[in-house]
């Protein structure tokens, strides 16, 4: 079942002998001491020469005016502004999973004074391809452009996509997208644009982070991590990013701060955990991320012995049909 | 920082604009630290401190002097600190009259020509005078012109000699200890809500915070930025900061401390090595005509031989200046070429010398690695005054709106100025990015780190160094020839700088030059108290001797974590002497122990009779804690072994300040130049030295209570965003960073936009008395209206990184011609940080309309070149 749904060793499953086999790679970041710069964005951008974004023009969200992941963004910071009610509230629902069991491992506890700043809270978030265990994008993709890494991330070649966009669909966290020409999705509308852009490579062909592959093969850290100032964006290996996000979490929670919860650190969810946890003080949605991401194949199974029954029903229909017609 | 256990921001917004020196802030969070922000809006620094709190733009003397007053009157202060390395206990003379007893003023005030006399500020001496200044020492008006607050960056200012009367009791009514007690009796935490805008909660609670985490266990550190420099009284923020610190037990300890958060990489080196009028390297004050006209006025007015410390060998820094600018030219019998220096004849700040472009009495204006047709106050001046110059060169990454005002700038399009009419002849030479030179960058921790050359600058873009040095060059081909004795400056320079692989001059020779050397054979100085006055050395900068000992290149150590130890002593080089933290004998205490084992970081050992511990000490090695030597010996000789402060005149930390600053001994609260609030603490309403420009073209708004106030009735405050940088010349020509930040906005509080009919997302045009600019509008809590006195007190918040032009990827008007020019007295910076205007909706008239709106506005608010000028409110109460 591993290949379709719950926990599985994705690399593996990507039938990488063990000598090409790295430990899977992976993010977290730590929303709670992002501060906002989006120096991830920038260094994503430069390192992976990615044109420009958006129209230039202020969207009036907070400070965020790259609004969403997208072609040309593999990074993209959120910036959420709270009053009172929604940190109770956010209280109210972290105290929730809290008391569900949430892991508390190793909670150093000096400063037991409640979290001040209640009046109001400005949230910012670092958001990124999940490279999921169970990818959705390369499980629906027809020409093997989306390939599953030895280090178990998920990246697309752009060299043989042919831009059908079954990948952008397939996405459960609508992360991947195609780089447009200028008519399906106006993310770039050439010669209507203040300043000079930056040639635009690789349109009509999907795009997304590829958690720098061309950086991990030289044992390079990606350039959002290499770059982040607060350490807010972690990479290593999925196992110990996961384990510290745990830590991180079980940290907050005795300081206090129940809205501190995990993303993506369910290897039980519906997409089987993702490579890029994150740690966040409010609910997904609240920061743009969908509450239950469900992989499409997650269901496969199901939906094969459902079509079976269907198919047997029918075929007995049939038959009834031309028995009782004889 | 990171050894912080509490770390108040206020004045700045770290994480913003120096978002990667924020790590140490992080870390000092990561280990259970309180962060405190305090600052008119709620900002991204806000976001991740423990605590924001909102305060009133310029009233933070009240806030800060509220904490002084709280630690003083609930004997929170760090007792032991405060009598033994404080002059807390020194006797001032008995000519010193308070703003207590004067409505606001400081006694030896001059109301003709605005400038305060200091001498009745002095130390009470033993025979019952004061301790006075050496001779030759300026004050008044002279020192204000020449910004002589600003000669102090390396130390204190001189004093005759250490011979002070100290009362350790602190019970004397003449002690600074009473003087402070009674100083900021009235700063209470009411005083705190009705002027601060905070309320009595928040005050208890930084102040508890404060408290809590000072004293010989723990350390409370400060962050500041412009917020604190950018107003009339800005050098006096800093200085109740100071007071605080220092009563707290807070200077030269781990994780303790003030620190200036400077605007760009290496502003700290550009006032060491200085691009400011008034100094020469090493803070080595400019000399002034009719004050230092002989070689030894100007050495003794800097520091006397008899006081205390390392200023009193201020000749030895001054004759190997000489000799590194000047080599075999500079010797005994021509004073070391101190004739070759120019003399000061009064203020040359740029914002005189836009004055004096305007009258036409400048040619020429290199602009280089600024932006002043958009970073400058009152932008529509600095234009205006660019288009009489004969000639103008701007250097620069990218063709800036300073290149480009004659054809694009917002002058053309009102009509106002012409291309054709414009005699300018405009220069532009490309310039190399950092990443393209060599060189050093020196911080804010005065460390320098040497940047290594990644590529060669493409075409012809050039360092300031080639650039320079081949002028230089030029000039002085130019000259060969020349007998006229005003070229022999100019022709007798060191210019030998040996060419690098392509053939520009090596930057290592520029800093093994600015290091030192022994003259007859090039051996590097290893440290600044091996500099002579006899012409046997020569070194460009003493504080920075030692950055290249042992012919190294210190400033490029590079080891990971900077080796092991707190003081991380293995990355770079810090001035001076590698020392990481300054005055750090204060970290011991008075007999030489650590304050605790948790704040241990240098102390005395007896038996080895050395001071030891995790850093260079800062004060003589071998000096036992209990020595007592007369002080009148001067020099490091005269320290006491409880002296930390080293380059104080008498080994001091500083709460009173003598003399230095040429606005008053003690801060003390007056209002922004522009206020729609009345000064609660005093009569006087603004401060009484500001320096002034009155001019048509700067014009002030009416204060509060003065007829029209209400005509501009917000209040504004300018700054940066991460996503940009300053005037925008390397942010707004990069896509990667246009986008993130596209267009002019103001931030505005919902109930100012319920005010103003202002939409999120909308358009908002904001006039001043200078201009009217247009901008998108962002409502949000991140902006409070205040309650001041009883009344709501509205700010807008504006970024200043847009300018009017069509080079860059993005556009937009500049916050800074809204602004005013007046000025700090000690520094000549402007007050940026606060001023008047009024919002309405929708986008700003277009043409010669746009003037008509800002007349309209002068108009019914009545203003003239006169209004706001007047330095003292009420002659009558304030004792003249």
């Amino acid at each position: 079942m591993g290949q379709l749904s719950g926990p599985t060793d994705p690399t593996a499953d990507a039938a990488w002998t063990p000598e090409h086999t790295h430990p899977r790679k992976g993010f977290f970041t730590d929303t709670s001491i992002c501060i906002g710069c989006k120096a991830c964005e920038v260094a994503c951008k430069e390192w992976n020469q990615n044109p420009r974004d958006g129209d230039l023009e202020l969207t009036g969200m907070s400070y965020d005016n790259t609004v969403s992941l997208g072609a040309s963004t593999w990074r993209h910071v959120a910036f959420v502004e709270q009053g009172r009610e929604q940190i109770a509230a956010a209280r109210t629902s972290g105290q929730a999973l809290v008391s569900l069991g949430m892991p508390t491992i190793g909670a150093p506890a000096p400063d037991l004074s409640p979290p001040e700043t209640p009046e109001f809270r400005w949230l910012m978030a670092s958001d990124v391809c999940k490279h999921c265990t169970h990818a959705g994008c390369l499980d629906v993709c027809p020409t093997g452009a989306l390939f599953r890494t030895e280090f178990g991330t998920v990246v697309i070649q752009p060299d043989v996509c042919n831009g059908c966009g079954t990948c952008v669909a397939g996405c459960p966290f609508g992360v991947v997208e195609r780089r447009s020409d200028g008519t399906a999705a106006p993310t770039y509308r050439e010669g209507h644009r203040k300043g000079e852009q930056p040639p635009v490579p690789k349109r009509g062909v999907a795009q997304k982070c590829t958690l720098c592959y061309d950086r991990l093969v030289d044992d390079e850290t990606p350039a959002c991590a290499q770059t982040c100032p607060t350490t807010s964006i972690k990479f290593g290996d999925h196992a110990t990013m996961v384990e510290t996000a745990r830590e991180r979490v079980a940290e907050l929670h005795a300081q206090g701060m129940t809205e501190a919860r995990l993303y993506g650190a369910n290897e039980l969810d519906g997409v089987g955990g993702t490579g890029a946890v994150f740690l966040l003080l409010d609910e997904p949605e609240v920061y743009g991320l969908p509450p239950d991401p469900r992989v499409c194949t997650a269901d496969l199974m199901t939906m094969y012995k459902r079509a079976g029954v269907a198919m047997a029903g029918m075929v007995a229909a049939a038959a009834v049909a031309f028995w009782r017609g004889r | 920082m990171a050894n912080a256990d509490c770390i108040i921001l206020m004045g700045g917004n770290m994480a913003e604009a120096h978002p990667v020196g924020f790590q140490w802030v992080s870390e000092a969070l990561a280990k259970g630290a309180k962060v405190i922000h305090v600052d008119p809006r709620f900002t991204r620094t806000s976001a991740v401190a423990t605590k924001h709190v909102a305060i009133r733009a310029g009233s933070d003397v009240v806030f800060l002097g509220g904490l002084i007053n709280h630690m003083l009157s609930n004997d929170l202060y760090f007792h032991d600190y405060v009598v033994a390395f404080t002059n807390a206990a020194t006797l001032v003379n008995e000519d010193f009259r308070d703003t207590e007893d004067l409505g606001g003023l400081f006694s030896g005030f001059d109301p003709e020509t605005g400038k305060y006399d200091n001498s009745s500020w002095a130390y009470a001496d033993p025979t019952g005078g004061g301790v006075a200044a050496p001779a030759g020492d300026e004050h008044g008006a002279s020192a204000s012109a020449r910004a002589a607050g600003d000669e102090h960056g390396s130390g204190g200012p001189a004093l005759e000699h250490a011979g002070v009367v100290r009362d350790e009791t602190l019970t004397h009514p003449r002690s600074v200890f009473q003087i402070l007690k009674r100083h900021y009796a009235r700063y209470t935490p009411e005083m705190v809500r009705d002027m601060c805008g905070i309320s009595l909660d928040d005050f208890a609670y930084v102040a508890h915070a404060i408290a809590a985490n000072s004293g010989r266990e723990r350390t409370t550190c400060f962050g500041y930025a412009t917020g604190w420099t950018q107003h009339t009284l800005g050098a006096q923020f800093i200085r109740t900061a100071a007071i605080l610190q220092l009563l707290m037990g807070n200077v030269g300890r781990p994780g303790s401390g003030i620190m200036a958060l400077r605007g760009h990489a290496s502003i700290q080196g550009s006032t060491d090595i200085p691009t400011l009028f008034n100094l020469l390297p090493g803070y080595l004050p400019m000399p002034s005509v009719g004050v230092h006209d002989t070689y030894a006025d100007y050495i003794g007015a800097i520091a006397s031989k008899q006081q205390k410390g390392f200023w009193a060998y201020a000749e030895n820094y001054v004759v190997s200046l000489l000799k590194a600018w000047w080599g075999d030219a500079a010797t005994a019998d021509n004073d070391w070429a101190f004739d070759y220096l120019p003399r000061l004849s009064g203020a040359h700040g740029t914002y005189q010398t836009t004055c004096e472009m305007l009258d036409g009495k400048v040619d020429g204006y290199f602009v280089l690695g600024q932006n002043p047709a958009v970073g400058s106050a009152n932008g529509r001046q600095q234009r205006m005054a660019m288009a009489q110059l004969k000639w103008l060169v701007v250097r620069d990454l990218n063709m800036i709106e300073s290149a480009t005002w004659w054809k694009d700038g917002p002058e053309i399009a009102s009509g106002e100025l012409r291309t054709e009419d414009i005699a300018t002849e405009v220069f532009f030479m490309p310039a190399a990015t950092h990443v393209e030179k060599a060189g050093s960058f020196t911080q804010t921790q005065r460390m320098l780190q040497w940047r290594h050359q990644a590529v060669q600058p493409p075409g012809q873009a050039q360092s300031e160094l080639d650039f320079f040095h081949e002028l230089g060059v030029r000039i002085r081909a130019r000259l060969a020839d020349s007998t006229d004795p005003r070229d022999r400056p100019l022709l007798d320079l060191t210019w030998d700088y040996p060419p690098d692989a392509h053939g520009n001059p090596d930057p290592q020779a520029v800093l093994a030059e600015i290091n030192g050397y022994v003259v007859a054979d090039r051996t590097p100085l290893s440290a600044y108290t091996e500099m002579k006055a006899d012409g046997t050395t020569a070194g460009g900068c003493w504080i920075y001797t030692g950055v290249y000992a042992d012919g190294h290149n210190q400033a490029a150590r590079r080891v990971p974590q900077g080796g092991g130890g707190v003081s991380q002593s293995q990355w770079g080089w810090v001035w001076p002497a590698d020392r990481r933290v300054l005055y750090n004998r204060a970290s011991a205490d008075r007999d030489g122990n650590p304050w605790s084992e948790r704040k241990k970081y240098l102390w005395w050992d007896a038996e080895a009779g050395r001071w030891v511990g995790d850093d260079v000490p800062d004060f003589p090695v071998d000096k036992d804690p209990h020595a007592r030597p007369d002080p009148s010996l001067g020099g490091a000789e005269g320290l006491a072994g409880d002296d930390p402060f080293i380059m104080q005149a008498d080994g001091k930390g500083w709460l009173y300040t003598p003399k230095g600053l040429v606005d008053g001994p003690l801060p003390t609260h007056y209002e922004a130049a522009e206020s729609p609030v009345r000064n609660a603490l005093y009569p006087q309403q603004q401060a009484p030295a500001r320096v002034l420009l009155p001019r048509a073209d700067n014009m002030e708004a009416p204060s509060a209570g003065q007829p029209g106030a209400d005509v501009y009735p917000f209040v504004f405050t300018t700054y940066r965003l991460t996503e940009h940088h300053t005037a925008g010349g390397m942010s707004r020509w990069s896509p990667y960073l246009a986008e993130l930040q596209p267009e002019m906005f103001c931030e505005v509080s919902p109930q100012l936009a319920a005010e103003r009919g202002l939409e999120n997302g909308g358009w908002a045009t904001i006039i001043s008395p200078r201009a009217a600019i247009e901008a998108r509008v962002l409502v949000t809590d991140r902006v409070k209206s205040l309650t001041i006195n009883g009344r709501e007190v509205q700010q807008v918040g504006l970024p200043y990184h847009w300018g009017v032009g069509s080079d860059a990827v993005v556009t937009g008007d500049a916050a800074n011609d809204l602004l005013g020019v007046m000025l700090d007295p000690n520094t000549q910076i402007q007050e940026s940080k606060v001023a008047s205007c009024d919002v309405i909706a929708g986008r700003r008239p277009q043409g010669a309309d746009l003037q008509r709106l800002v007349a309209s506005y002068q108009e019914r608010a009545g203003v003239s070149v006169t209004t706001g000028t007047q330095l003292v409110t009420d002659p009558e109460k304030e004792g003249l």
